[in-house]
């Protein structure tokens, strides 16, 4: 029986090794907001984090994930405040909203990574990301957006620490 | 012309001005709602039962003062269910921020006023609901400031109401709507002659309406925390997975072994559907305790098939069957026929003649289609989202082998519709599986199974022939358009237009848009069905329907027309907006939005590089009755290998009366790149009776790096709240078709453009 470390728990899920991370976290774990699009890692609807990189759940099998640290949509932020969330509303980007969790996910780890991406850094990291709404544009500024929110922030803390 | 909604809106509108507005207390609250029964008064009798939560009022407000809406549209990401609180939120006078929104079920007390249904489609929504939510937002206002003024012992006339409160300014007091509810018992009626007589703001009056509210559903879906069809769950739930055939339509399971599908860990039955409604064929359910050994137990099942009548069809059969129906003088019906046109081309200086085709396009919402089925008692529970909640519950009920008053439709939010949920297959086997194991079942399809088993936009023929005088002025069009009929299919005669000469019904859902407003004195249009087509590839609805590919024929023959009598094709498209006769009006509004998109690309002020060209079309979509007018200025780079760049799309859309500027520019925005990922990047074929894509890898909606620079212009004149979820669908691809043209000289007549076709064109 597979332990998970999971949005900073540890759960264990009955299923067999195999099993496709998405769906444990779906049905076992009842975290519904990891989305299946495809099922062969073209669309990106899936997307969670794995010790902060993005992956496609869907193609990620439990026995690759264990003592890894795992993040979905639920434990991106404690309240719901991370600055891609924030912007996301602020930019109004959703629309039918079912890639929006994955589009999150692929962005917040971009922005771990590089708070000051380009624009081609942002079209680059996120074109495996399918919006059949076709939201792209605000996608785009959106996580711009949370990328100035999160340089400003971190300048000011800088500013406090010393 | 199209009468389809007038037809209904003469039954069913006269249906719900027959009912009365009930206001009164229940449990929880206020609770508000067209009585359900056409005559019946007394709210007593409606909110009798109400002891709990009950769906059957169009809004409440709970002692909190949280006033929740409940939407019987659905909500695939056009914001719906926000846009209905908003119209209600202005009238009642409440704050926005006590707004909240709930999804309804089938019970046919959320029909839609207008078209006597549950259907969500056409872009009608705003525009057939706006009056009703109105008048119940007033209602609401008008019962709460009796109560408050009986409370506050001061005169109703000296109230005012705003921010979810009521306040007498000369004696100071006030109460909020949530003390007012909380005070006791508001029981008011409207007759429908009050409801009627009830004087709505006008637009210099409104709050709301016009301003970017934040979207309710919006935080939900940030989150992880909105709830789709797929996200359902229900105790003692276990998990389908459908084995589809490989031909599309038509075939039928000889035998079933699953030996090696026992092997599965939790497997529990291959299920074979009996459909009895004909909406599928030839399919399996895979059932297992959970969805990952659903999929391992399908693809271990071995299902032998007989492949049917279609077995051997291919895009090509059906295109040559095209073409050899629209050479045939007595094929299809008449859906215009003004004039004459023979005549018209005997005396013709020049007639052209031109064909245009489209492919099949997939819709392939991100969502892959679901449905949840639950027996308790008598009753099945559905859930699944649905634009067609009506025929859905039908279609389960026959599924399930009941009446449709035993199945209850509950509706979720739609991981995308496009069109693809109008339709219902998904509930015939979670019902049918359901039936078989005797538990709830979830079927999810896999993305295979939701692209070869999509009803698709149907392959289209289409054929001009245009007759221009002397002057070079367009007198006679003959436009034959042939495909499968997506609304026959559905077998409710009332959405079948009669033919202008009465011959019979034809589906105007495959014509509309070439009733367009151009002053063409002698014009037939033949709605031409692909009999073939219709059996081989059951089609549906795909955002905008027919003038997906009406418009793409009409307005690249009229820029071939403006060119062959050299002349600029928007002033050519100018001059015949002139608003003559039945034209009056939406002609000139269309070229009001065409001259906006012209000013803002620049059109026609500047030499572009070589290689480098504008390209302009205007659309009335969808239907003419309930027409919206879009234009579009596409810029486009077409290279010496025919590749295409489209560098920007400017569009302009008079949309009447912006009720949400924000959400009516991302949804022309989203429509515009549909329409461009129809026109370049989208295709679907078939062969040997299947659809060969299966997946985003051979079936490839564009991605954010394909996205050009949109420019949007919304025009709000103040006429009537139009759709905006689809017109700019259906003026990109021949925008962009006629900026090739101009760019490189390459007439492009089939659609999606590939560079192949462009060098080819530029050759010829």
């Amino acid at each position: 029986m597979p332990n998970l470390n999971i949005n900073g728990r540890s759960m264990s899920v009955e299923a067999a090794p195999d099993t496709p991370l998405l769906w444990a976290i779906r049905e076992q774990l009842q975290m519904t907001g990891t989305k299946f699009g495809c099922g062969a890692g073209l669309c990106g609807a899936c997307t969670v984090h794995v010790n902060g990189e993005a992956v496609r759940s869907c193609q990620t099998s439990l026995s690759e994930v264990s003592g890894k640290k795992i993040t979905t949509i639920e434990g991106l932020s404690a309240k719901n405040d991370h600055p891609l969330q924030k912007a996301w509303i602020a930019e109004q980007v959703p629309q039918c909203g079912y890639c929006q969790s994955g589009q999150i996910m692929q962005a917040a780890a971009l922005l771990a990574k590089n708070a000051n991406p380009t624009k081609e850094e942002v079209v680059a990291h996120m074109d495996g990301n399918l919006c059949r709404c076709m939201t792209y544009s605000r996608i785009q500024k959106a996580i711009m957006r949370a990328a100035s929110e999160m340089r400003t922030a971190s300048t000011g803390t800088e500013r406090r620490a010393t | 012309m199209n009468t389809h909604v007038k037809i209904t809106s003469d039954i069913e509108s006269a249906d719900l001005s027959r009912r009365s507005f009930l206001v009164g207390t229940a449990a929880t609250g206020l609770a508000l709602g067209y009585s359900g029964v056409p005559g019946m008064l007394g709210s007593d009798q409606a909110f009798a039962a109400t002891s709990n939560f009950d769906p059957s009022v169009w809004y409440s407000i709970a002692p909190d003062g949280i006033v929740t809406v409940t939407c019987g549209k659905a909500d695939m990401g056009q914001h719906i269910a926000s846009t209905m609180a908003q119209i209600i939120c202005e009238e009642l006078g409440a704050n926005w921020k006590d707004m909240r929104v709930q999804l309804a079920s089938n019970d046919p007390k959320f029909n839609d006023p207008v078209l006597g249904a549950q259907i969500t489609g056409g872009s009608w929504s705003t525009m057939m609901n706006f009056d009703a939510m109105s008048r119940a937002g007033a209602a609401g206002r008008m019962a709460l400031a009796d109560a408050a003024a009986t409370a506050m012992g001061v005169p109703k006339d000296e109230l005012v109401i705003r921010n979810s409160s009521i306040s007498h300014p000369k004696s100071k007091k006030s109460m909020t709507f949530a003390e007012i509810v909380k005070s006791g018992k508001i029981t008011k009626t409207f007759t429908p002659d009050e409801l009627k007589a009830i004087n709505l703001k006008t637009p210099d009056q409104y709050t709301m309406i016009g301003v970017s509210v934040p979207q309710l559903d919006i935080p939900s879906k940030t989150n992880g925390s909105a709830k789709y069809g797929i996200d359902v769950t229900l105790p003692g739930m276990v998990y389908g997975k459908p084995i589809t055939p490989p031909v599309r339509y038509g075939a039928i399971v000889k035998s079933v072994d699953d030996s090696e599908a026992k092997k599965v860990p939790g497997f529990i039955k291959a299920v074979i559907l009996d459909d009895k409604t004909g909406t599928t064929t030839g399919w399996v359910v895979a059932v297992a305790n959970t969805y990952a050994n659903a999929r391992k137990a399908a693809d271990a099942l071995k299902v032998s098939y007989d492949g049917g009548p279609n077995a051997k069809l291919s895009s090509e059969s059906l295109l040559n069957e095209a073409k050899r129906l629209q050479s045939l003088d007595d094929s299809g019906l008449f859906f215009v026929k003004d004039g004459d046109t023979a005549a018209a081309f005997g005396s013709a200086a020049k007639v052209l003649e031109a064909e245009y085709t489209t492919s099949i396009n997939i819709h392939a919402p991100l969502e892959p289609m679901n449905a949840t089925a639950q027996l308790q008692g008598d009753i099945w529970h559905i859930y699944s989202g649905n634009q067609f909640a009506t025929r859905s519950g039908a279609i389960a009920a026959a599924a399930a082998g009941v009446d449709p008053k035993f199945v209850v439709m509950h509706q979720m939010w739609l991981g995308g519709g496009f069109g693809r949920r109008l339709d219902a297959d998904m509930m015939v086997p979670a019902v049918q599986a359901a039936k078989a194991v005797g538990k709830p079942v979830k079927v999810i399809y896999s993305r295979e199974n939701d692209m070869t088993m999509d009803f698709s936009r149907p392959l289209t023929f289409q054929k001009i022939k245009a007759g221009l005088d002397g002057d070079g002025k367009l007198i006679a069009m003959n436009h034959d358009v042939v495909s499968a009929w997506p609304t026959k299919r559905w077998g409710i005669p009332d959405f079948l237009t009669p033919s202008v000469d009465k011959k019979g019904g034809l589906d105007g859902f495959t014509v509309n848009g070439a009733d367009f407003f151009y002053t063409v004195p002698n014009h037939n249009v033949r709605a031409i069905l692909n009999e073939m087509a219709h059996n081989a590839t059951p089609s549906g609805q795909l955002r905008s329907v027919a003038p997906g590919w009406t418009f793409w024929a009409v307005e690249s023959m009229v820029d071939e027309l403006a060119h062959a009598v050299g002349k600029d094709p928007a002033q050519y498209r100018i001059d015949m907006l002139d608003g003559k006769g039945a034209n009056a009006g939406g002609a000139q509004r269309l070229r009001n939005t065409l001259l906006a998109a012209m000013g803002m690309s620049g059109y026609g002020t500047k030499q572009l590089p070589k290689g480098e060209g504008m390209g302009v079309a205007c659309v009335s979509s969808q239907e003419r009755a309930s027409a919206s007018w879009t234009a579009c200025v596409a810029h486009v780079a077409v290279a010496p290998s025919g590749e295409v760049k489209v560098k920007k799309l400017t569009v302009a859309t008079d949309v009447g009366t912006q009720v949400h500027p924000d959400n009516i520019r991302a949804q022309v925005e989203g429509a515009a790149l549909w329409g461009l990922s129809l026109a370049m990047y989208e295709k679907a074929t078939l062969k040997d009776g299947g659809i060969e894509q299966t997946n985003f890898d051979s079936y490839t909606p564009l991605r954010m790096s394909q996205v050009p620079e949109v420019a949007i212009s919304v025009i709000s004149n103040g006429e009537k709240a139009t759709g905006v979820g689809e017109p700019a669908v259906t003026v990109i691809a021949p925008a962009i078709g006629n900026a090739i043209f101009n760019a490189c000289g390459a007439r492009v007549r089939s659609l999606p453009i590939t560079a192949q076709a462009v060098k080819e064109s530029m050759k010829a």
